[in-house]
């Protein structure tokens, strides 16, 4: 993975901007000794890594806007971090930036149930995001795996789903508003309590823009009251094919479960050694979820029991309490700890038309073996967000790398088959070189367009999303000389 | 000026010398565009439709009709219920998707389901330039790149001509009810609201006028799903303001007449004076209503939209005062614009991208700022 070359003039200054930094910031919120910045070379995507030049955490949006000023005004990229759970190298720095991250803004500001919302910093996690409002029967819908530990900021960042979005929608559904501090100080509201935008709805593109725009520093997010109750099944079938037509049966029926996810044979095999949850041996398991009253759950998965018989399933289990709903989400909540005990992985995110699952299975199949390194899936198959597991280990030589291209060989057949590179993750750096196989150079040209406006000097985060080659011109700014 | 293909579309804007007014079925009367009228009718049709995905790619011409019928056939719809403009602004013609999503236009589902634009999964546009663009694509989750697909939506014409949009459908109900609350003033209408759509009983629209068709108040609740599953719903929610006048309509068929009328906003639809619909925090609904002491209003979303009809050339933002929301004058001329300007750093950012994307500035000039 190429990153670019870092701005000497930059590093070079480095005394006077964190000098310019401590005067705006208190004494332990800006960091620059390289023992303490370390531990923020990484994200989650942790095959690379890099410190930063210094790191920042600031308490408040006039703190932000102080470091964004004077970022902006020494000319020195700005890399946004919330809790650094990013798979996709979103939040990776770089060595010539200033690391500005928001985990000690963490408050609740509002918590408004007549109108269904709550306000917060954009360091909480999202978790405790729900957290705050649970007592009252109240949830933040969307919930990415990695919720105990990923931020607010992130989330929005990335627009991050999770698995019940099904029904409930991903982040950019769920915001309603943000505070954001643009790179050159300005702060600005945008959205709120009310429903639609006035004007463009620039709250709209901010979301999923990787942290390229703007700092968040605050979010107005919908809150829902919780459901009566909830309930899955499990279906095991002989094929993927025919939990593919079971999927799109369930859907054209007419039921909109909360959650439908689908597993396959490496990946039931794994999770059954680790979490030991009683999952039938077959090549597909799907698990569906629906919400409501007793009565309703029963009248719901009544229906989709139906439809499932019609398609021979090998196994076919009701929860019946919630022991028994725990023990179905066991096996699927822990597959990533179980792939991670067994292998170095790589966890992919493409999203493909869920009429061409079984031919991008069978294509994956294939190339695990031109490739020789195995695969497991897991997925949300009602939107078709996949989650291929490449396994390989980091300690050979040689294996990322290979990781790597089959990696991307999946992301292209997404793309080909009318999906695209990533469904949640992100594109960060991993997916950024990729992005010319799903965009035409207009396309990237429109999407750059959007950061000259918000962002001139591309100082935010710049080396993420866009292609190296496709940005380069814009990247390299003249940087005033001491 | 009416073209046939997106490449037709392209060099006809490359090729234009003075703006254009960007037309689908001339139904939504966007305010006073200028310069020759190029019409998108000749881009229609579904080109793909998969229900089982729960998507649909259409041409931006396509009439809004022809797809609803397409998705009725298989037991679908657009949930965000888009409203038919024709006769609030007394138009003709036949809406246009490119229309609907170009003015993001989301009816009384939008406080549960969502608006158009969150049923977007792609569009394909010709920029001011005469550049064919496209972003997004054809499924539900897709974080590739910027969403350009939001900025497009609503931005009516502005920043590019629509030429192919992609959607997310859902399932058609089996039946649908309307729990129904009588005689409450705008406050308690309001209050009352917040409570059902605060429940776990899936209200999926919410609306109170003040002077309904009797002339007394009333306030509607609208439960949508399973036969079974409505009618304890609506149960629930009735039992919710016992002691209160409150009964449930359960004939499915009345009950999609009177949300057809809110969705229409037919109350004002034929009435003398200037419409305005604004958005708000819903509990700040009922205030502003009696700030803007119109000739008749009503909400809609909970509180959080109003509909408001004003004496001609009223300009209701001098009577609302400072609020957070924005009002915008759907029908009527005067001196006020339209579209609520925006705060000094937001209008900044929009100018850009207004420059950015339609540089020599044709595109339905004024659309978004006047
Ligand atoms: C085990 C595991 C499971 C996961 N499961 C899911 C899942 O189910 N669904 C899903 O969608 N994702 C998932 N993820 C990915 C990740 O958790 C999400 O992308 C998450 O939203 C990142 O949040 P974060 O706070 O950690 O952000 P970071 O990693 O710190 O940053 C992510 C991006 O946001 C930007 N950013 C951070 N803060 C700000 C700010 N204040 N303003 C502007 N930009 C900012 C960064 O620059 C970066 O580009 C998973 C990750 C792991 C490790």
């Amino acid at each position: 993975m190429q990153m670019p070359q870092p701005n000497a003039g930059v590093i070079s200054r480095k005394r006077r901007i964190v000098e310019r930094l401590r005067d705006v910031l208190p004494a332990d919120a800006v960091i620059e000794d390289e023992s303490e910045t370390r531990a923020y070379e990484c994200d989650a995507l942790t095959a690379y890594r890099c410190p930063p030049l210094a790191v920042v955490l600031p308490s408040t949006t006039a703190e932000v806007s102080d470091v964004l000023r004077i970022c902006h005004e020494e000319g020195v990229p700005v890399v946004p971090r919330g809790s650094g759970t990013s798979l996709a190298g979103g939040a990776l720095p770089t060595a010539d930036c200033v690391l500005l991250g928001v985990a000690r803004m963490t408050g609740v500001l509002e918590t408004d149930y007549d109108n269904r919302f709550v306000r917060v910093q954009t360091g909480r996690t999202n978790l405790s995001v729900t957290g705050a409002v649970e007592a009252d029967d109240f949830f933040y819908a969307p919930d990415p795996s990695s919720q105990l530990a990923c931020a607010i900021a992130g989330n929005i960042a990335m627009n991050s789903g999770g698995a019940h979005c099904l029904k409930y929608g991903v982040t950019t559904n769920n915001l309603l508003g943000v505070t954001m501090v643009a790179m050159d100080g300005t702060i600005m509201e945008i959205g709120g309590a009310h429903l639609d935008a006035g004007g463009y709805d620039l709250l709209g593109v901010i979301c999923g823009s990787e942290g390229q725009l703007g700092v968040v520093t605050e979010a107005t997010l919908r809150i829902l009251r919780k459901p009566e109750g909830a309930r899955p099944v499990l279906m095991g079938f002989d094929s993927s094919e025919v939990a593919g037509a079971c999927v799109s049966d369930i859907i054209k029926a007419g039921v909109l479960p909360v959650a439908i996810e689908f597993m396959d044979r490496p990946c039931i095999e794994a999770c059954e050694a680790f979490a030991k949850a009683g999952y039938p041996m077959c090549e597909a398991l799907l698990i569906v979820e629906v919400e409501g009253s007793p009565a309703e759950i029963d009248e719901q998965l009544g229906k989709i029991t139906t439809i499932a018989r019609r398609h021979d399933p090998v196994e076919l289990r009701e929860a019946k309490d919630a022991d028994e709903a725990g023990r179905i989400w066991l096996g699927r909540k822990s597959a990533f700890g179980a792939m991670g005990q067994i292998n170095d992985y790589m966890c992919l995110d493409g999203t493909i038309p869920v009429s061409e699952l079984p031919y991008v299975l069978r294509r994956i199949g294939e190339m695990s073996k031109e490739f020789g390194l195995g695969v497991a899936n897991v997925f949300h198959a009602g939107d078709g967000n996949m989650h291929p597991l490449i396994l390989f280990n980091a300690n050979q030589e040689g294996q990322l790398e290979l990781c790597e291209a089959f990696g991307a060989e999946i992301l292209k057949l997404c793309v080909e088959v009318g999906g695209c590179l990533t469904g949640e993750h992100g594109v960060g750096i991993e997916k950024r070189d990729l992005m010319h196989d799903q965009y035409d150079a207009a396309d990237l040209e429109a999407q750059m367009a959007v950061k000259d406006v918000f962002d001139p000097k591309w100082l935010l985060n710049p080396a993420k999303v866009f292609p190296l080659d496709a940005s380069d011109a814009r990247r390299v700014v003249p940087v005033a000389a001491e | 000026m009416r073209v046939e293909s997106e490449a037709e579309l392209a060099e006809a804007v490359a090729g234009a010398t003075g703006p254009l007014t960007i037309r689908g079925g001339g139904t939504r009367g966007l305010g006073a565009s200028q310069g020759a009228v190029l019409e998108t009718g000749g881009l229609s049709g579904i080109t793909l439709y998969e229900p089982g995905a729960l998507t649909v790619v259409v041409r931006a011409g396509t009439p809004l009709d022809e797809i609803e019928q397409a998705l009725a056939a298989e037991n679908q719809r657009l949930a965000f219920e888009p409203m038919d403009h024709r006769p609030l602004l007394g138009t003709n013609g036949t809406p246009t998707i490119g229309g609907v999503v170009a003015a993001n236009v989301s009816g009384p589902r939008r406080i549960q389901a969502g608006a158009c634009r969150d049923f977007m999964l792609g569009v394909r546009f010709v920029d001011g330039s005469g550049t064919v663009i496209k972003n997004g694509g054809r499924v539900m989750k897709n974080v590739t790149g910027y969403d350009l697909v939001k900025l497009m939506t609503g931005s009516r014409g502005t920043l590019g001509v629509l030429t192919e949009v992609s959607l997310k459908v859902l399932p058609r109900p089996e039946t649908q009810a309307c729990v129904v609350l009588d005689g409450l003033g705008d406050e308690a209408a309001v209050a009352a609201m917040a409570r059902a759509l605060g429940s776990p009983f899936e209200v999926t629209g919410a609306a109170h006028f003040p002077r309904g068709a009797d002339g007394q108040p009333v306030t509607m609740l609208r439960i949508e799903g399973f036969e079974k599953s409505v009618s304890y719903r609506a149960g629930r929610l009735r039992d919710m303001f016992g002691g209160q006048a409150v009964r449930v309509d359960d004939d499915p068929d009345s009950v999609a007449a009177s949300w057809l009328a809110v969705r229409d906003v037919q109350a004002l639809a034929g009435r003398e004076g200037d419409v305005w619909r604004i958005s708000c925090k819903p509990s700040d609904g009922p205030a502003l209503a009696a700030r803007l002491s119109a000739e008749a209003h009503h909400f809609d979303w909970g509180g959080g939209l109003i509909w408001a009809l004003l004496p001609v050339g009223t300009d209701a933002r001098a009577r609302l005062g400072e609020f957070r929301g924005h009002a915008t004058r759907v029908r009527g001329t005067g001196d006020a614009p339209a579209l609520q300007p925006e705060p000094g750093p937001l209008a900044a950012l929009s100018d850009g991208l207004r420059t950015r994307f339609d540089p020599r500035g044709i595109l339905n000039p004024g659309l978004m700022t006047a």
